[in-house]
């Protein structure tokens, strides 16, 4: 699904590299976690893939089922399948969340070729699944993100990527800033989604999310590299030791 | 004070070709603006309110050349708004193309035929508005509107209009220089709204004199054409009794030189006036919301929310006053202008002001530059919604907070439809 080579990205405006290599394969219907210290790059990593400006990609490439991403525009890469659920969701004011939902929706599929939805339809979907999701009535009126709790934030990024429907979702520190309720909310939302045609890449610190949505294999990512790969007792090692000693080894 | 030899010669050469009709009661109007004009002389570009805007396109003694716009790759605004049409071909009234004068609770007479018949109440209106707006910020080219107006109608409204009055301006020929003058009376209770559109004129001067009775409703949406080498200068003149209501829209997208004044007294307690823009610019634009809001009652509310989206060099001024009188106690002023800089040529200039004699007041005002932003834009595109389609939904929602002004609902969809056709075709 997604085959990350040795990618190393810069600043644009600075000289300063965040990433230095980053190898990552993630088959599909794999759910993959990265952790790692503050400042170690996971942002970076997901916001180059999805097409942020402001990184410049020294080396390397990054395929989306073979695909190149970083020659794509960030509508492309969207329209090809990625998905990214920001760390910090972005309020937008006079933009309302169902008009972005469903202009994001069909412009997908226009892109795709695929009919457009009608408002009809579109409604009936965006409101059972944002029931799933204890999204209200309200919170769909309202200008996207505008006024949210650091939560609703949240669950709104979750409810774009089931309406959405993509193959590769990425999710960056989805859980910071969620109650246990609303942590269970999001978890299952993303298991709800989980097949064998879709892949994850889970950012996160705790363990507590993993619980939830439990990954096939986990990355520790230091000053940005993959210093680690494993099972999910890596994710509890972590949980129980901190970075310090699997840094300390790598090292 | 007598004018300075200069500027005497200067307003003389303006007006020596223009038709003054001496007749009746609109004759004696008429005398008294030309005595206000003279005084005053021309507007310069050292006049404190014409720093922004250089006048000597609206002041020369002919009217620039503006070619004619073929606006018909799209549908005229407003035609699915079931209306009363009066059309006016560059300045001149056309019978033919306009509805029958007639409305169930509205009285519409032309100013052209007004002057030898009585029309008690226009008496009080015309010139009367524009007199007292002169005070304390001059505005010639009002008064030589009131001066030499050729055509304009006088709505008296008694009830609630069944249907909107449209005033439509077409624009015909090259060179010509239109100037007309309408008056509204809303009566106690009653309620109107007034919708106008089209370029008008390759140079068009009009004066709207609006008075809001107790308790009477006035709505006005006006959207200025798309003809990009047009000018225009516009006063629309209000004055609210107790509890009346007046709201003002306009949209603005093109014209080489626009410059819309709005003068308003809240002179009874609890009226409400709300005068809103949308001006969309790209390369030889420039235009000018100059609004003067005069609190001389208690607890009334006043709002200016003025946003303009400008690119390739086009220019944006706003000057926009609140003045609370001693006594306006409670009196709740806001006021907002606001530009979207879609480049680095293009500029906004502003000069709110608040001056205020009363103590228990609220009165806030704001206004900002900036660009699009680029975090919201590239949040839609990770969405998979074309940079395009993205930057028209930040656009259009910058420009918002104005027409949510517009109370009616389908209108305000029309306004809408008009801003993503420009922004559409505007792209690049
Ligand atoms: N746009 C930027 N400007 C300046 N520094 C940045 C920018 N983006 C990332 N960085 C820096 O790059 C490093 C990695 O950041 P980030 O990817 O956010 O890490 P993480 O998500 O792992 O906490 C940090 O040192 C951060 O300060
Ligand atoms: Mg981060």
């Amino acid at each position: 699904m997604l085959r990350i080579k040795n990618l190393a990205v810069k600043l644009e405006e600075e000289d300063k590299q965040i990433l230095r290599g980053v190898d990552l394969t993630i088959g599909a219907g794999e759910v993959h976690a990265i952790m790692g210290p503050n400042g170690s790059g996971k942002s970076t990593l997901s916001y180059v893939l999805a097409g942020r400006e402001g990184y410049e990609v020294t080396e390397g490439s990054a395929t989306l089922e073979g695909e190149e991403l970083l020659e794509m525009e960030p509508e492309e890469r969207a329209a090809a399948g990625l998905f990214l659920a920001f760390q910090y969701p972005v309020e937008i004011p006079g933009v309302g969340n169902m008009t972005f939902l469903r202009t994001a929706v069909n412009a997908q599929r226009k892109a795709r070729g695929e009919e457009e939805m009608s408002a009809g339809e579109f409604l009936k979907v965006v409101r059972e699944k944002a029931k799933k999701l204890k999204i209200d009535a309200d919170m769909l009126k309202r200008p996207v993100n505008v006024g949210f709790s650091g939560g609703e934030k949240k669950r709104n990024e979750i409810l774009q990527m089931a309406m959405l429907e993509p193959k590769m979702c990425i999710l960056d520190e989805t859980d910071s800033g969620l109650d246990v309720d609303a942590m269970k909310l999001v978890s299952d939302g993303v298991n709800a989604l989980r097949d064998e045609g879709r892949a994850f890449l889970v950012i996160t610190h705790y363990q507590r999310l993993l619980d939830h949505i439990k990954p096939d294999v986990v990355h520790i990512m230091a000053a940005g590299r993959i210093v680690k790969t494993g099972g999910p007792e890596l994710a509890l090692e972590v949980e129980h030791n901190g970075y310090a000693d699997i840094l300390a080894e790598v090292q | 004070m007598a004018l300075p030899q200069a500027k005497q010669d200067a307003l003389a050469a303006r007006i020596a070709g223009l038709s003054f009709a001496s007749e009746g009661w609109l004759g004696a109007a008429r005398g008294e603006a030309l005595a206000r004009l003279s005084a005053m002389g021309l507007p310069a570009k050292r006049d404190e309110y014409w720093r922004y805007t250089d006048p000597s396109g609206l002041v020369a003694v002919d009217a620039p050349r503006a070619a004619v716009f073929d606006d018909s790759d799209e549908s005229p605004v407003f035609d699915g708004i079931d209306r009363l049409k009066i059309v006016f071909v560059d300045g001149v009234f056309d019978a033919g193309a306009s509805d029958d004068l007639r409305l169930a609770g509205v009285e519409i007479e032309r100013l052209a035929k007004a002057g030898g018949a009585d029309i008690h109440w226009a008496r009080d209106l015309y010139g009367v508005l524009e007199a007292r707006g002169q005070v304390p910020v001059q505005r010639p080219l009002a008064a030589l509107n009131s001066a030499f107006a050729t055509d304009g109608v006088l709505i008296r409204v008694t009830a609630k209009a069944a249907k909107p009055v449209s005033l439509i301006y077409v624009h015909k020929s090259e060179t010509s220089d239109a100037i007309l003058h309408h008056c509204v009376k809303v009566e106690s209770g009653a309620e109107i709204t007034i919708l106008e559109n089209g370029p008008a004129a390759a140079r068009f001067s009009k004066v709207l004199e609006v008075e809001v009775a107790e308790g009477a409703r006035f709505h006005h949406i006006r959207a200025q054409g798309r003809d990009h080498e047009r000018r225009a200068v516009t006063h629309v003149f209000a004055r609210l009794g107790a509890g009346a209501l007046f709201k003002s829209f306009t949209l603005t997208a093109n014209g080489v030189l626009t410059r819309n004044e709005a003068v308003i007294e809240l002179a009874g307690d609890e009226a409400v006036a709300h005068v809103a823009g949308a001006a969309v610019g790209d390369g030889n634009f420039h235009h000018d919301d100059t609004v003067f809001v005069t609190h001389a009652a208690e607890r009334c509310e006043s709002r200016q929310v003025f946003k303009k989206v400008l690119k390739n060099g086009a220019v944006g001024v706003f000057q926009g006053k609140i003045l609370v009188k001693p006594g306006a106690q409670k009196t709740d002023g806001y006021q907002i202008s606001q530009s979207l800089l879609l480049d680095e040529d293009s500029q906004f200039l502003a000069k709110p002001e608040l001056e205020i004699y009363a103590d228990d007041v609220k009165c806030s005002h704001g206004s900002t530059s900036g660009a699009i932003d680029e975090v919201a834009l590239f949040y839609l595109r990770s969405r998979g919604v074309p940079e395009r389609v993205a930057q028209s939904l930040l656009v259009l929602a910058f420009l918002a907070e104005a027409i949510a002004e517009i109370e009616d609902e389908a209108i305000a969809e029309d306004i809408r439809a008009r801003l993503e056709g420009w922004l559409h075709r505007h792209e690049h």
